[in-house]
């Protein structure tokens, strides 16, 4: 995984609560069997209409949010499907970071393992970075937003962070502990299906 | 001071724990289907990894699976190399899988149960957060994305941060239990705890309206405890249980002696604590219907659509939430659920497609016929719960009534094959999600039980099932 750089760029608002993975990547992309290119798929059904007409009226259509690497959206974000294809899409589409006030669990970490930083904020905060049009930047290390008018920061837990800024092979992590797995497999009681 | 069943379920797990970091949890069953899983074995390819214990893994296709005949080819040719893909993958890592032509192929969380390969006290995922169904035998059962899939195909392992502890006690006793099912329990917490109410949370479900319930009623339950925005959900195992489990074909040989020590230790201590409690009483709950674009827009049968105002409580989120569910669903406050009539029925899914909600749909049904405006199918949870009901008649019942009676699989629930809605249709769905599209791009979805999609059907608009004779 690459590890997490610090970003500096607008933010795109995404004045929405709840919105669920079905929303970030309908079902007719999941039977893709690789992890790139879902990036044209993100938000489908809300950038094209039925004929794949662009919606002038979604956020991700208007021109000056182009090349913006920051979601800015509300409450609950990412509820809904396990898909990991969501955050495939988010981070192929160039977002790096999303900002919200609350995450849904599975998307939330299925986001550290692709390399996307989510942040949670209280809501009152989420509200003004929804409205802040100059571009804001995210230091990971330093745990700081920092906006033109504030420094604002924020929660992470330190495993998760470490995992971001290195860019960790999880699996690679896990295979250290390789004895204490088979040692583990020695005494369980469950057993095998086959 | 006591223990809750999480809690004891998730200690008897831990192969490595440090303080203020995730803990490394065992994975005793790993269930893996087509659609979550390609990108997670071609990972292990490129790392020259292999699967840790194929012995532990079991893979069948359901979520885009055709439910028409299964003898012809699949048309939908990303499907077909999606499924093509999941077989290559079996056969290459050793997985036992259930594809489309063996009786036991199915939903995975309908089959996990039916095969005897759920048990109480073990820890279960599977990429797809309905995982949680597996939850109603007392298992610790969780979605995961697929780079978790990967990582449990490799080390059958997961860092997981520990989870708190959410208490939903359901007390009393329903009037009637034919019209008043599992599904409307649900529907009813959801409604109350909100669809981020079991954020960061196991759910644990107790209490007398929970005991009462069958098997497949549980699994209803647990089922949707994500769209309450649970990690998980549990309840306690019990003598039903032991008895569901017992010969089917995965079933463990020293079966009696596991369930002894279960009986022993799978329960949560009187003296342990929840980190938060919601109760709700059953005793005058009445059918649920969903009217917007997620579970927890719903109200009951004899209501009528709320007003956004309901809503502005303080939130304005909420209420403008509120207004978009109304306007995608074509809908308008006061307007009363039983004057909404519908063009699609769908009964089917893991939330209610097991033997026993054909068997309640079939009662409304018998001798009916499906209102001339509706499209109606039944899609069975698996092909063994299709034999059973076969076996009892019920493909008659429901053909006769001019419903369409499909093979296994996902089907409508989230539209991954042809099984979709129109733009602009109104189906009344036993699925778990109502969100925008989900059954189709621009389709409107209410959820409800199997018997209220039923009795929907005969009607061509919702019916309080209530007052129907069921006995």
């Amino acid at each position: 995984m690459k590890p997490f750089q610090n970003v500096n760029s607008i933010v795109t608002p995404l004045d929405k609560v709840n919105v669920d993975t079905d929303q970030i990547i309908p079902k007719q992309f999941l039977k893709l069997v690789q992890k790139s290119g879902f990036g044209k798929f993100l938000f489908f059904n809300w950038r094209y209409d039925e004929n794949e007409n662009i919606k002038s009226d979604f956020i991700l259509n208007d021109s000056k949010y182009t090349g913006s690497k920051i979601l800015v959206a509300g409450d609950n974000f990412g509820c809904g499907s396990s898909r990991e294809h969501a955050v495939w899409a988010l981070d192929d589409y160039g977002f790096s970071v999303i900002i919200s006030s609350s995450f849904a669990d599975i998307f939330f970490s299925n986001c550290f393992k692709n390399g996307i930083l989510p942040i949670s904020l209280e809501s009152k905060m989420v509200e003004k970075l929804l409205l802040e049009t100059n571009p804001i930047e995210v230091d990971l290390e330093n745990q700081m937003i920092k906006t033109p008018s504030e420094d604002i920061s924020f929660e992470i837990n330190s495993h998760k962070k470490k995992i971001l800024l290195e860019g960790l092979d999880d699996i690679a992590q896990t295979f250290q502990f390789v004895d204490e797995i088979s040692k583990f497999e020695e005494k369980s009681t469950v057993p095998s299906v086959l | 001071m006591g223990k809750t069943l999480f809690e004891k379920i998730w200690e008897s797990h831990i192969v490595v724990e440090k303080q203020n970091e995730p803990a490394l949890i065992y994975i005793d069953r790993h269930l893996v289907h087509e659609v979550t899983s390609p990108q997670a074995f071609d990972g292990l390819r490129m790392n020259n990894r292999k699967v840790r214990r194929p012995d532990l893994t079991i893979a069948t296709m359901d979520h885009n699976v055709p439910t028409s005949d299964r003898t012809l080819p699949i048309l939908d040719q990303t499907s077909a190399v999606q499924i093509k893909t999941l077989e290559n993958n079996c056969k290459d890592f050793g997985i036992k899988l259930f594809d489309i032509n063996s009786p036991n192929q199915g939903i995975v969380h309908v089959i996990g149960p039916q095969l005897g390969i759920t048990l109480p006290g073990s820890t279960i995922v599977c990429g797809d957060s309905h995982t949680s169904t597996h939850g109603a035998f007392g298992a610790l059962a969780l979605g995961i994305g697929t780079s978790e899939v990967e990582h449990v195909l490799a080390s059958q392992t997961l860092w997981l941060e520990k989870p708190k502890t959410f208490e939903v006690r359901v007390e009393g006793k329903r009037k009637n239990p034919h019209a008043v099912t599992a599904k409307d329990i649900i529907l009813s917490i959801i409604k109350n705890i909100g669809t981020a109410g079991g954020t960061g949370t196991v759910i644990e479900y107790r209490g007398e309206g929970i005991t009462d319930l069958s098997m497949d009623q549980r699994m209803t339950i647990c089922n949707m405890s994500i769209e309450g925005g649970a990690r998980a959900g549990l309840i306690a195992p019990d003598q039903k249980t032991f008895d569901y489990l017992r010969d089917r074909e995965y079933t463990p040989k020293n079966y009696e002696s596991l369930v002894d020590s279960w009986k022993e230790n799978l329960k949560t201590d009187s003296d342990a604590t929840f980190d938060k409690t919601f109760t709700l009483n059953i005793n005058e709950i009445a059918p649920q219907v969903s009217w917007g674009t997620n579970p927890g827009m719903t109200c009951d049968v004899d209501e009528s659509i709320p007003s956004p105002d309901d809503f502005s409580n303080g939130d304005d989120n909420q209420k403008r939430g509120a207004e978009k569910a109304l306007e995608y669903m074509a809908l308008e406050s006061g307007t009363m659920i039983e004057d909404i009539k519908i063009d699609r029925v769908f009964i089917g899914s893991c939330t209610n497609a097991r033997l026993e909600d054909l068997i309640e749909a079939s009662k409304i049904v018998q001798g009916q016929k499906v209102a001339s405006s509706v499209s109606a199918m039944v899609v069975p949870g698996s092909q063994m719960v299709k034999k059973q009901a076969e076996e009892m008649g019920l493909d008659k019942i429901f053909i006769d009534a001019n419903f369409e009676w499909r093979e296994a699989g996902c089907s409508m629930c989230l539209g991954m094959n042809p099984d979709i809605l129109s733009p602009g249709e109104r189906c009344a769905s036993t699925s778990n999600r109502n969100f925008e599209g989900r059954q189709g791009n621009g389709g409107r979805t209410h959820l409800v039980s199997p018997v209220m999609a039923a009795a929907a059907a005969i009607n061509g608009h919702f019916v309080d099932v209530r007052k129907l004779d069921l006995n």
